[in-house]
């Protein structure tokens, strides 16, 4: 893909977040499903203990990475699976657009899948004459209005029913002004089914992938996996090479990890595994993706962030993301993961995203694989400016205080003038569009004399 | 890139650096939860997520629970592997493609085992004749043997111990989206309802 205009995140988050009440309902919406995620957290006595597990599984994983793929790829071989190797996002799309030109395909069906989002997957298929249906109702709607998920669990959080009504109308023909969720739900249901019958192929994506088995596992509440890859008799799965699990049985961690964590059900509707392909006849593909991943397992600082496995806990749990919105980060992958992510591929384009933070911790407490966040993140800023890549707006100052904090007495001036000039400044001086702070905050009413000066009345 | 030489760049890669790392963990079986009446609980979590468990002594109790509902009533497509319970009208094991499957109205079909704390059932592929019959009817009951239970998810994975080939699912309720403004539709593509039937 080509390169990504730089684009700082308070820009593009401005549209959001100034209008007010979708800023409010946006957050309102995710706090909902924290709050889901909280009660299933708090149901398991062993939570912590299986963040742990998890935690070693991936790590080790992590580590002994290329051992596991050999043995997952030997394993899903005997199986009757055929496995590709991509290195990056062209190697994969080319890799599924030949699977597709061997068998003639015009049509294929596609369960989520962030992977080929973030290879760009549906727009080379596109160019290609090739029609693509995303068959999670959120990936639809967001296809059918020609945006990006903004979640990558919730893909069409962003968008209220009354918009999803207005798209339907135009697009399947329901009830101009309908906006009832069965109602438009049903509609889908009705128009997906045409668009499964009529598939040629299925393609998902892989939650876990089993080293020791071969198999490849998928979970879906809508069962679009599903009924997407048990019609046609090609099924391409794409997996990003960090799913892998060592053993089948640490599945069990994950599976009582993901679902909780994501949208606070005790496991999805489907969890769907896969060894080999459904007969003799019938053919299952799997495409192993580096794109940049075996790079940030170099990183002994920014390795951590591979264990992640795609629940949104953290975004749905971050102060910035749920007021912002998903698109303003504009990446594949929004909110926190996506911040420590993205800065990894490209840290010119996507420099703004690790200062998207306020360093809450929220997202590193709620993390089922125990990624340090927010520690992440701040150590992206520390990368940052030592690659010399932030604006004068924000070296500057941060020089000026620090030549403030090494000289004293200059500090101790600076105090008096700034307590005073708070008490007798006017609205207008403070208040006014040089100063962002203030345009929904009152300064506060500064105390008469300094710590330092009542020290020395007092204890000197 | 052919996929031979990206297979090379990505193993040489990973290889290029040495990561250390402890040994894989192993779960300590005292400190999962497990539940005394895993049958009750059972039932609670499947009613959570949206599905009805029905208790029945005679397998023919079956038939009489759903001829109660309407919609079964009605149906006129019928798929069964559990025959003792239904006798379904549509011999799926005749169809050669599963696309002429695409008008069931209801699949009865077998349970392995279930698993207390997320009302989850275990399917295997193997005991249907077209795994899609799990997915495309409108309606979906699976028969199990209320003997048949385990407490966690780390019980379920021992019992399944190492799989064959082919295809095995947990079925957690219906189909269900929550995608528009995250009110919970069930019946999205799959099932509109679940009912779980455990049999002695």
């Amino acid at each position: 893909m080509g390169a990504l205009p730089i684009i700082d995140h308070p820009d593009a988050s401005r549209e959001f977040v100034t209008n007010k009440a979708r800023s409010h309902w946006h957050d309102e919406a995710l706090w909902f499903v924290r709050s889901k995620r909280d009660k299933q957290a708090h149901s398991v006595p062993e939570w912590e203990y299986l963040r742990e597990q998890a935690s070693e599984v991936k790590t080790h994983t992590i580590a002994n990475l290329d051992r596991y793929l050999v043995e997952f790829e030997k394993n899903a071989t005997a199986m009757g699976a055929t496995v590709h190797w991509a290195s990056d996002a062209a190697d994969h799309n080319r890799i599924v657009h030949q699977i597709l030109k061997d068998h003639g395909t015009l049509r294929i069906v596609k369960s989520k899948s962030m992977l080929t989002e973030e290879c760009g997957l549906n727009h080379y298929l596109e160019d290609n004459g090739i029609e693509v249906v995303d068959t999670d109702l959120g990936e639809r709607i967001v296809q059918l209005r020609h945006e990006t998920p903004s979640h990558i669990v919730l893909p069409a959080i962003h968008i209220k029913k009354e918009e999803v009504g207005e798209t339907f109308h135009t697009h399947l023909g329901t009830d101009k002004g309908a906006s009832d969720p069965q109602y438009l739900t049903e509609a889908a249901r009705g128009h997906l089914r045409g668009k499964f019958l009529s598939g040629e192929i299925g393609i998902t994506g892989v939650n876990f992938g089993i080293a020791d088995t071969g198999g490849i596992v998928v979970c879906t509440n809508e069962g679009n996996a599903d009924l997407g890859v048990s019609l046609p008799r090609v099924h391409i799965a794409c997996m990003g090479i960090e799913k892998l699990l060592p053993r089948h049985q640490d599945l069990a961690i994950f599976t009582r990890l993901l679902a909780r964590s994501a949208t606070g059900q005790p496991i999805t509707s489907y969890t769907s595994h896969f060894h080999g392909p459904r007969d003799a006849n019938s053919e299952l593909h799997i495409v192993l993706v580096d794109n940049g991943r075996s790079k940030l397992r170099e990183s002994e600082t920014f390795r951590h962030a591979l264990h992640c496995i795609r629940c949104g806990a953290c975004m749905n749990t971050c102060p910035v993301y749920r007021r912002s919105g998903g698109h303003s980060y504009r990446t594949t992958v929004p909110g926190p993961i996506g911040s420590v992510l993205s800065p990894a591929r490209d840290s010119k384009a996507h420099k703004s995203l690790p200062y998207a933070c306020s360093l809450c911790g929220s997202c590193t407490d709620v993390c089922p694989v125990k990624i340090p966040l927010h520690h992440q993140l701040l150590a992206w800023r520390k990368e940052l400016v030592g690659q010399d890549r932030m604006p004068k707006s924000k070296t500057v100052p941060m020089k000026a205080a620090s030549y403030l904090f090494q000289h004293p007495k200059l500090f101790a001036l600076a105090g008096k003038a700034g307590r005073t000039a708070l008490r007798w400044l006017p609205h207008f001086a403070t208040h006014n569009r040089l100063n962002k702070w203030t345009i929904a905050r009152e300064l506060p009413l500064p105390p008469k004399e300094s710590f330092r000066d009542w020290y020395r009345k007092n204890r000197g | 890139m052919a996929t031979t030489e990206s297979r090379q760049a990505i193993l040489d890669r990973l290889t290029s650096r040495v990561v250390d790392a402890n040994p894989l963990p192993t779960i300590d079986p005292s400190r999962l939860t497990t539940f005394e009446d895993p049958i009750a609980k059972f039932a609670e979590m499947l009613a959570f997520v949206g599905g009805e468990a029905h208790q029945v002594d005679r397998i023919e109790e079956v038939r009489e629970i759903l001829s109660k509902n309407p919609v079964f009533a009605d149906a006129t497509r019928i798929a069964s592997v559990v025959p003792a319970a239904i006798q379904g009208n549509v011999d799926a094991s005749q169809v050669d493609d599963p696309h002429a499957l695409s008008s069931l109205d209801w699949v009865i079909a077998r349970g392995e085992f279930m698993v207390a704390e997320n009302g989850a059932i275990w399917v295997d592929g193997s005991t249907l004749p077209h795994r899609v019959m799990l997915f495309i009817p409108q309606y979906l009951a699976i028969v199990v043997s209320r003997n048949e239970i385990v407490s966690n998810m780390h019980e379920a994975y021992q019992r399944i111990g190492t799989p064959k080939p082919g295809f095995g699912v947990f079925v957690s309720g219906p189909s269900k989206t929550a995608d528009i403004e995250q009110s919970l539709v069930l019946g999205a593509h799959g099932c509109r309802k679940l009912q779980v039937f455990l049999v002695p």
